[in-house]
């Protein structure tokens, strides 16, 4: 059996022909006869030069196959063949790709196994841009700043790091990743492939109307890139590849009401979602609860900051599993504590539910949920895949 | 070093031409801005001014971020003067100088010729605002309105383009022409634009998408062939105005298409077979086919007027000057100069029509405009696909190219949508099933009321497949100001 391939493919019936695309395509991969416009698989290189300037959004069109449409058949069309179904190993959800590159679809499909099945995207989520930039094609950024969020004593070292792309494009969506490239080698002498980090401000920017990106990064004991990040220097260039990542998104509907569970450097994109929320609708209340777990207060990331968010725009419930005097808490017990609101949110079709942070958190969450379910004699497994074929579940766990 | 890609807003002018070292030019320009600022002013209805909309503001010229969205209050959008990067050693595609270096500055012996198609070009632009100043006020949505001034301000920025080009590089005529083009005004008496087709007031939104699907398509060839000037800073200018005019062919074209698709929606949901049953067809509220057809022969045969006499040697010269090339010159596989080759050119010959050879440097319009028929008849599929796909029995078609004509051979002849010759008498029992009525136009202005909700569409129109920058169905294009 052939390797399933990304395809570009034009939608026929949104493309008015204007030929914009095949005037800016570098390479000559576009052309057109008197019915439509195609891209020839032999040649795109996904260098994405076509997806701004088209007119229509008709442009911005994958599909996963194994055989890629030929130019003929591509004529032939009157309208965009579905996805067809194939069991594709990090690839393509129903939603469409998280990246068009392998390895980082790879990581992504592996961050997001938890969630049990296909991911798919929130139905009123914006539609992502990914992979605009690539290994071979990297977008350059500029370090404006690196702050260290825990205490000085702490020996967990995570930093909020700003990243400013100057005139180049970066259309990220709360959720997305980008890809940071550590310079040199690895031990085989290849160059470093990106890894993959959850941006942690809002698409308008860290500082609204900037082009600029905010991330949370750990410092792990001999991590390659996390070193690399941590120790950045405002002023320094960052190769950066993405965005990458099309189903772990924020709604748009402001009636969605979004339960964020995370520990540690898993807060980064419900920091974005909770700014993006504040920003769109700064009166909105009750519709936010964030379950956030560390080891101490001076170890969560962004608890100032967290601090200065009214409740009643947003639940916050901590779990400190090391903090002096006090028994041991994990995010589990909290959810087992808010069970009331757990269950209401499995059932609302309005009720979403995200899960970010280390794998290892990923059993005792999923374990309270099904005992929360099943207290009320409801079936976990069900509700889970329910929730997921309606982009309600999400898990990003690395 | 001077960043050609990305634009510079350290001037008032937004550019990527280096206009802060520039003082002369910027200082020239600096003097016109007032001038067009109270022209847009005194143009767009006040509570529209005060509105926030949604509009794309260029802001590189790199095909990945040339783009930016936002809302905006439409004096405050950020014209500016944007070429496409220079391409290293380019040379002049064609004519009798073809493969020399392109010129940076213009050839003394064409000033004249090439600040003439300048000044047209850019009379074109701000003519058409002027013409669709007041549709905002029965826009059938704020996603209609948001394009419509979308258009407008991007007509703008092109009036910056060709502004620039004349005052940079012609001097103090250039600043006259520059003035002029803010002198003249769509239908005046005293100073009207320079072509008729641009004179005509756009009086409802049927119109306005004809307009732009057909006539905006012409300024998309003549834009096409000016990219292709030997005079690259005049190529470079049209090569990005491209890019933006790609949308106003959009806005056309999915207009026309959303009032067919409604209509054909509400024919079949009250059970009506005959496109031809207009009175009931018009009852329901949306625009019956046939006069859609009557629209659509009126904006294509205006259009055509526009490409100028079938044979001229205005068009030769240009070409052969190196001025104007011809559509996508490029990538015709010929040898550039023309001197021997010839093209089918129309005309009448003992009553009948006829192709007839002639040299082909003097049949570069007639070329242009066959260019144009084969880009326009592509929408006009994909509208009857539309018709189709609802069970409607109809097809649109483009009249024949002598119909309805001004200009050319074809000037003042009695010809049927058809392409035949008809008497007098024949013309006018059938004029009012070819082309619009002021009936049909009280009809479609009876329609024309203004539709301000979020996610809201009049009734004769059907909502867009997909949003304008991915947004959702209900999102708010234009923040109304409420005076």
């Amino acid at each position: 059996m052939n390797k399933p391939i990304k395809q570009h493919l034009i939608d026929p019936e949104i493309c008015i022909r204007c030929y914009t695309c095949e005037m800016t395509c570098p390479i000559g991969a576009i052309e057109h006869n008197d019915d439509n416009v195609v891209v020839d698989a032999d040649k795109c290189n996904f260098c994405m030069d076509c997806i701004p300037v088209c007119p229509t959004g008709s442009i911005d069109e994958w599909r996963v196959v194994l055989e890629p449409y030929s130019l003929e058949e591509q004529y032939e069309w009157m309208e965009l063949p579905e996805q067809e179904e194939l069991e594709v190993d990090g690839g393509a959800g129903e939603d469409g790709i998280e990246a068009l590159d392998e390895a980082m679809a790879a990581l992504l499909a592996e961050a997001h196994a938890g969630t049990g099945g296909k991911p798919r995207a929130p139905a009123t989520a914006a539609k992502p841009t990914v992979n605009l930039y690539n290994l071979g094609k990297p977008a350059e950024a500029t370090v404006r700043g690196n702050y260290r969020l825990t205490a000085e004593d702490s020996d967990s070292d995570v930093r909020h790091i700003v990243l400013d792309f100057g005139g180049q494009p970066m259309p990220v969506l709360e959720g997305q990743s980008i890809g940071i490239i550590p310079p040199g080698e690895d031990a085989e002498g290849k160059p470093h492939l990106p890894r993959l980090y959850s941006i942690s401000s809002p698409r308008d920017g860290e500082r609204p109307g900037y082009n600029n990106v905010a991330l949370t990064v750990k410092r792990e004991e001999k991590g390659v890139c996390s070193n690399y990040v941590c120790d950045l220097k405002t002023g320094d260039k960052v190769k950066v590849t993405g965005p990458f990542g099309a189903t772990f998104l924020l709604p748009s509907d402001p009636e969605a009401h979004l339960m964020m569970i995370c520990t540690g450097t898993g807060s980064a994109p419900f920091r974005a979602f909770t700014m993006r929320r504040q920003r769109e609708h700064p009166n909105l209340e009750d519709s936010l609860t964030l379950v956030f777990g560390a080891r101490r207060p001076e170890e969560l990331p962004y608890f100032g900051p967290l601090k200065k968010v009214p409740e009643s725009f947003m639940k916050k419930h901590y779990a400190f599993s090391r903090q002096e005097g006090a028994p041991k808490h994990y995010v589990q017990d909290k959810l087992r504590e808010e069970a009331d609101e757990v269950l209401r949110l499995m059932q609302e079709p309005k009720g979403h539910i995200y899960i970010c942070g280390l794998k290892a958190m990923e059993d005792g969450v999923n374990e309270a949920l099904a005992d929360i379910a099943r207290g009320a004699g409801l079936d976990w497994d069900a509700i889970r895949d329910e929730m997921r074929q309606d982009g309600r579940y999400h898990v990003e766990t690395y | 070093m001077l960043d050609l890609i990305n634009v510079s807003y350290d001037t008032q002018i937004p550019n990527n031409v280096g206009l802060s070292s520039d003082k002369r030019v910027l200082k020239a320009l600096e003097k016109w801005h007032p001038g067009y600022i109270n022209w847009w002013n005194d143009l767009i209805p006040e509570n529209f001014q005060k509105s926030l909309v949604y509009l794309r503001t260029a802001v590189s010229v790199d095909p990945k971020g040339w783009a930016k969205f936002d809302y905006v209050k439409m004096p405050e959008y950020r014209w500016g003067v944007l070429l496409a990067p220079q391409v290293e050693g380019r040379t002049i595609p064609c004519g009798e100088h073809a493969g020399e270096p392109a010129w940076q500055e213009v050839p003394g012996e064409y000033r004249n010729m090439l600040k003439r198609l300048i000044v047209i070009q850019g009379d074109t632009e701000p003519a058409s605002v002027e013409q669709q100043r007041s549709l905002a006020l029965t826009a059938p949505s704020l996603y209609d309105m948001r394009n419509l001034f979308q258009v407008n301000v991007e007509e703008g920025r092109h009036l910056w383009a060709m502004v620039y080009l004349l005052h940079k590089y012609f001097g103090r005529d250039g600043r006259e022409e520059a003035d002029d083009l803010l002198r003249r005004s769509s239908g005046s008496e005293e100073a009207p634009r320079m072509l008729g087709a641009f004179n005509e007031e756009t009086p409802d939104w049927l119109s306005f998408f004809m307009f732009t699907y057909f006539t905006d398509r012409d300024g998309k060839m003549q834009l096409e062939s000016l990219a292709q000037s030997g005079f690259d800073p005049l190529s470079r200018t049209c090569r990005f105005m491209l890019t933006e005019e790609a949308h106003h062919m959009f806005v056309g074209e999915t207009g026309v298409g959303r009032i067919i698709e409604r209509t054909c929606q509400v024919m079949k949901e009250n059970g009506i077979e005959d496109p031809y049953e207009i009175d009931r067809i018009r009852s329901l509220g949306v625009i019956d086919l046939p006069t859609i057809q009557k629209k659509l022969n009126l904006h294509y045969t205006l259009s055509l007027d526009l490409f100028g006499q079938e044979v001229s040697t205005n068009a030769a010269n240009a070409f052969n000057a190196g001025i104007k090339g011809r559509y996508m010159e490029s990538r015709i596989d010929d040898d550039h100069k023309l001197q021997d080759a010839t093209y089918e050119v129309t005309t009448i010959e003992d009553g009948q029509i006829k192709r007839i050879a002639a040299p082909a440097l003097t049949a570069i319009n007639m070329r242009l405009r066959d260019d144009y028929t084969r880009d326009a008849a592509g929408g006009i599929k994909r509208w009857n696909k539309i018709i189709e796909k609802a069970g409607v029995q109809f097809e649109l078609k483009l009249p024949h190219e002598g119909f309805n004509r001004k200009i050319g051979v074809f000037a003042n002849q009695l010809i049927d949508p058809e392409g035949n010759f008809v008497t007098g008498a024949e013309y006018d029992a059938k004029v009012n099933d070819w082309l619009p009525t002021h009936a049909d136009g009280d009809f479609i202005q009876s329609l024309m009321k203004p539709v301000y909700e979020p996610g809201q569409y009049a009734g004769w129109i059907a909502p867009p497949k997909v949003g304008i920058d991915n947004k959702p169905g209900d999102f708010e294009y234009v923040k109304l100001h409420m005076a």
